[in-house]
């Protein structure tokens, strides 16, 4: 589709830069089915489109005014029944159409029978970053939600049980699925299925508060094999690295330990993503900055200065705390 | 029939030489005036005011989002821009601007006097006004004794629990809720007034059946009105509750439901859309006719369909809430009721080109607005199926697509007929015709920056970019697309740079219009431009759909036809 859009547009293929949120190259099933869906309808108003608009425009070259016509006022017709009725009722079967195609990708969708070896998330949407719990495994991560591959010969999809904490937010990986609000005091249920292994990147999708455009998504679809690595990493207690013990006692001694949680450790907040092994993530910031020591110091330091409007506050931690901490951090692999 | 149609009313009786007024004088005129004729413009002047400060709002906005992570506003304040912006172009600029048109007209078109009831005429303007002056004074006493932001950043449709206390302190909401609360009042005071004018002000002759259709779809929109201001009113003053009475209505935290608010907004929001459009139709309803010189092809289809979409556009408001997880049934039966729509849209849009068809149609600057609205119209309507399959929605619902949906009808629809219809009534209102070859200039101009913007913004929604996001990152490949969009901007101000100065040029030192200038059908261009206050020297009585037709063309009345 990409590529129709550039042939249309005249895009020369050096300006063509790939797009990891095309919702036109889909890779899970429900976005199959809804691009299946979408070329359908493109199809019958594109043709639509043409039919109308042609029409209207050889009308407006064939009956303008010339300098030649004659002074005087055209026929004047004031209507037809007949013709009424067909413009009537054609667009009638054109929408019957329409719908029961619709219909089935709605039901096909939301009410597709959930296999036995389907994974359960509960994802926890937050002013401006995501939770992810998976309550049979025992894990709690942040913004990077890790799922298997789906080999259609034996699905394993992924449900996401999705509530928030605070405001509206809506959960939106464009190449695997269409969005699903993510509603204060009210559970919804989606699913997906990544065909093939990779980062899917999304984001928040309802207006939220301040920093919206910075609560990104990144959903990692691994290989059954790579998945098991990765629980088993995450299912273990958190780092105990000795040499790091004063950047875990300055954390332990600060209000970090009221947002945050380290498993193992007195940090149980739950106001702020989980850190047990937040080292072993890619990003910091819900996707908006790479997770590099540098990053995460300054982060640390400032959050404000690098996602404004966040909620994390600045501790005004001295440079000392703040090189233990950052060092200690690091090491929660 | 053509014998019974003594149309008179050119002559005025009053006296010619009056002294001067003094400034004082016309300010005291215009604030305490309850001729609707002034209402009007009043209506459409504040309206001009608020388009000009809510454009400028969209131009901060796409200077913003030109090229990703972008620092020209900060988070907060591109989220009030957004919210201010939407919020001014539906409630204080898109209404009264078709209420001023409404106002202007409909009396005149009637063969009435003035509006059934005038002193709610002028309550109802000033209410509204007022609401729109609370709005932006939320930007000096928005953040309250609490340091909190000032003017709303809640978006235009304010989901709940945004709006609660613990999300937004301060008062900015509540300037949000009650300029909007203060408006509605205004809102339903002008629709009464409409519908009572139109059932029983019409001059000898005018049956519902004769009535140009500008005032069906007026009459058809004020109904609208009852239904869909009731419910916003209603949350509003719910949100109020809740942020000053400890109510949890649409507070999550205590047991409220966020999904209840979601049902207000739109059960107002959906019919809303047609509340703006229908008045737009109307426009095109008279000036398509006029200079295509043929009558409208299938006046009752077009009555019909026009009130089958009153009916059905109060049916398929949770096509907004495709995302909200309210069941497969819910989707299936509000993705139907939204195609319905299509239906009677099309009539209508097929309807106008059998009335451009076997014509001699003249491209007059307010003719080629309504050209390049039946294109623009055509394309809005056909985003809209594909928004209307839910599963499509649910990709493209929330992103940049949508935003480009939504501008194609208030802009591309809404916005090109009301300019055709300044282009075709200032001439009545001002007794001075706008300058063509200005207007040929705004025309093409506008169209260019149009079709950049608004064309353009749908690819990136396809793309994956949410709407409402103040940046955007480098590796998304949306960048190169929001350049095109906001280039467009460029020529939108020039646009409307030469249609403001064309407005004040003209009122001073356009050619003088006559009361005919068009050489048009309905009963406002018999009379002199600007009319008398009084309008009409003795009420006219009509035999047909077209009484000025009849009258220039006795061999062949339309009473013949009826």
């Amino acid at each position: 589709m990409r590529e129709l859009i550039d042939m249309i547009l005249l895009i020369p293929p050096s300006l063509n830069l790939a797009v990891p949120t095309d919702i036109f190259s889909p890779k899970g099933t429900p976005a199959h089915l809804i691009f299946g869906l979408s070329i359908f309808v493109l199809a019958i108003t594109a043709a639509i489109f043409l039919a109308t608009a042609g029409l209207l425009l050889y009308v407006l070259v064939r009956f303008r005014h010339r300098a030649t016509d004659p002074d005087r006022e055209p026929a004047q017709i004031y209507g037809s029944n007949q013709i009424e009725l067909a413009w009537t009722v054609i667009p009638i079967l054109i929408v019957l159409i329409l719908f029961l195609t619709a219909a089935r990708v709605i039901f096909n969708t939301q009410e597709a029978a959930k296999p036995a070896d389907a994974l359960d998330v509960v994802v926890i949407g937050h002013q401006f970053w995501w939770e992810f719990r998976y309550p049979k495994l025992g894990i709690v991560t942040a913004n990077e939600l890790h799922v298997p591959v789906s080999d259609p010969s034996h699905p394993t999809p992924t449900y996401l049980q999705m509530s928030s904490a605070d405001t509206d937010h809506s959960f939106w990986v464009p190449r695997l699925a269409g969005k699903t609000d993510v509603i204060p005091n009210r559970v919804n249920v989606m699913w997906i299925d990544p065909e093939a292994p990779g980062i899917y990147l999304g984001q928040c999708a309802q207006y939220c508060g301040t920093q919206h455009a910075k609560m990104l998504l990144r959903v990692y679809g691994q290989s059954p094999h790579d998945f098991d690595a990765w629980v088993a990493q995450q299912q273990r207690p958190a780092a105990q690295d000795p040499s790091v013990a004063e950047g875990q006692a300055a954390f332990l001694r600060t209000a970090c330990v009221n947002c945050h949680t380290i498993r193992g450790t007195v940090a149980i907040g739950r106001f702020g993503p989980d850190l047990t092994h937040m080292a072993s993530r890619d990003t910091i910031a819900s996707g908006a900055i790479r997770n590099t020591p540098g990053n995460l110091k300054q982060w640390i330091d400032d959050p404000d200065r690098m996602k404004q409007g966040c909620l994390m506050p600045s501790m005004h931690l001295d440079d000392r705390d703040l090189t233990a901490i950052t060092a200690y951090l690091v090491t929660l692999y | 029939m053509a014998d019974s149609i003594p149309l008179t009313g050119i002559e005025d009786l009053t006296a010619a030489s009056k002294p001067r007024p003094l400034t004082l004088e016309i300010l005291h005129a215009w604030v305490t005036t309850v001729d609707h004729k002034k209402i009007g413009l009043l209506y459409i002047g504040y309206a001009l005011a608020f388009l000009v400060i809510a454009g400028l709002e969209a131009v901060i906005i796409r200077v913003q989002l030109a090229v990703p992570l972008n620092g020209v506003v900060s988070p907060q304040v591109f989220n009030r821009l957004f919210t201010m912006h939407g919020t001014t172009m539906v409630f204080f600029v898109g209404m009264p601007i078709l209420f001023g048109f409404g106002n202007y007209l409909i009396p005149l078109m009637l063969g009435a006097r003035d509006m059934a009831f005038p002193r709610l005429n002028a309550f109802s303007f000033w209410i509204s006004a007022f609401g729109g002056l609370l709005l932006y004074f939320s930007f000096l006493g928005g953040d309250g004794l609490y340091g909190a932001g000032t003017a709303p950043d809640v978006g235009w449709f304010a989901y709940a629990p945004l709006t609660a206390k613990v999300f937004s302190p301060g008062h900015s909401t509540d300037y949000w809720t009650l300029g909007i609360l203060l408006s509605g009042v205004g809102t339903i005071g002008t629709a009464l007034n409409i519908v009572t004018t139109t059932i029983c002000m019409r001059c000898p002759g005018m049956t519902l059946n004769r009535m140009p259709l500008l005032v069906w779809l007026y009459l058809v929109t004020c109904f609208l009105v009852f239904v869909a201001v009731g419910p916003l009113t209603a949350a509003q003053i719910m949100l109020l509750i809740d942020r000053y009475l400890g109510a949890h209505f649409f507070d999550t935290q205590a047991g409220g439901s966020a999904v209840l608010w979601m049902h207000f907004f739109w059960i107002f929001g959906h019919p809303e859309v047609y509340i703006l459009v229908l008045p737009a139709f109307g426009f095109a309803n008279e000036i398509i006719p006029v200079f295509s010189r043929k009558a409208i092809f299938g006046y009752p289809a077009m009555v019909a369909a026009t009130v089958a979409i009153g009916f059905i556009s109060l049916g398929v408001w949770a096509h907004h809430m495709f995302t909200v997880g309210l069941g497969p049934g819910a989707n299936a039966f509000f993705t139907l009721s939204t195609m319905v729509i299509a239906v009677p849209t099309g009539i209508k849009i097929f309807n106008w080109i059998a009335t451009l068809w076997g014509g001699k149609i003249r491209f007059t600057v307010a003719m080629l607005f309504c050209v390049a609205f039946l294109f623009q119209f055509l394309i809005a309507g056909l985003t809209g199926i594909m928004l209307s399959a839910s599963p499509f929605d649910w990709q493209l619902s929330g992103s940049y697509f949508v935003v480009a949906h939504f501008h194609y009808v208030l802009v591309g629809a809404i916005l090109f007929t009301i300019f055709a219809a300044f282009y075709y009534w200032f001439p009545k209102m001002s007794g001075r015709l706008l300058n063509e070859t200005l207007g040929k200039w705004h025309f093409w101009l506008f169209l260019i920056g149009f079709h950049l913007t608004f064309d353009f913004m749908h690819i990136p929604g396809v793309l994956g970019m949410p709407r409402r996001i103040y940046t955007y990152e480098f590796d998304r490949g949306w960048a190169v697309w929001n350049l095109i969009v906001s280039s467009g901007v460029v020529f939108q101000v020039l646009a409307i740079g030469c249609f403001v100065f064309n407005l004040v040029r003209s009122y001073s030192r356009g050619d003088p219009a006559g009361p005919d200038p068009w050489d048009a059908w309905t009963l406002e261009w018999s009379t002199a431009s600007p009319p008398p206050v009084y309008n009409f020297a003795a009420l006219p009585t009509v035999g047909s759909r077209r009484p000025l037709w009849d009258l220039k063309h006795p061999e062949d009345p339309d009473s013949n036809y009826e």
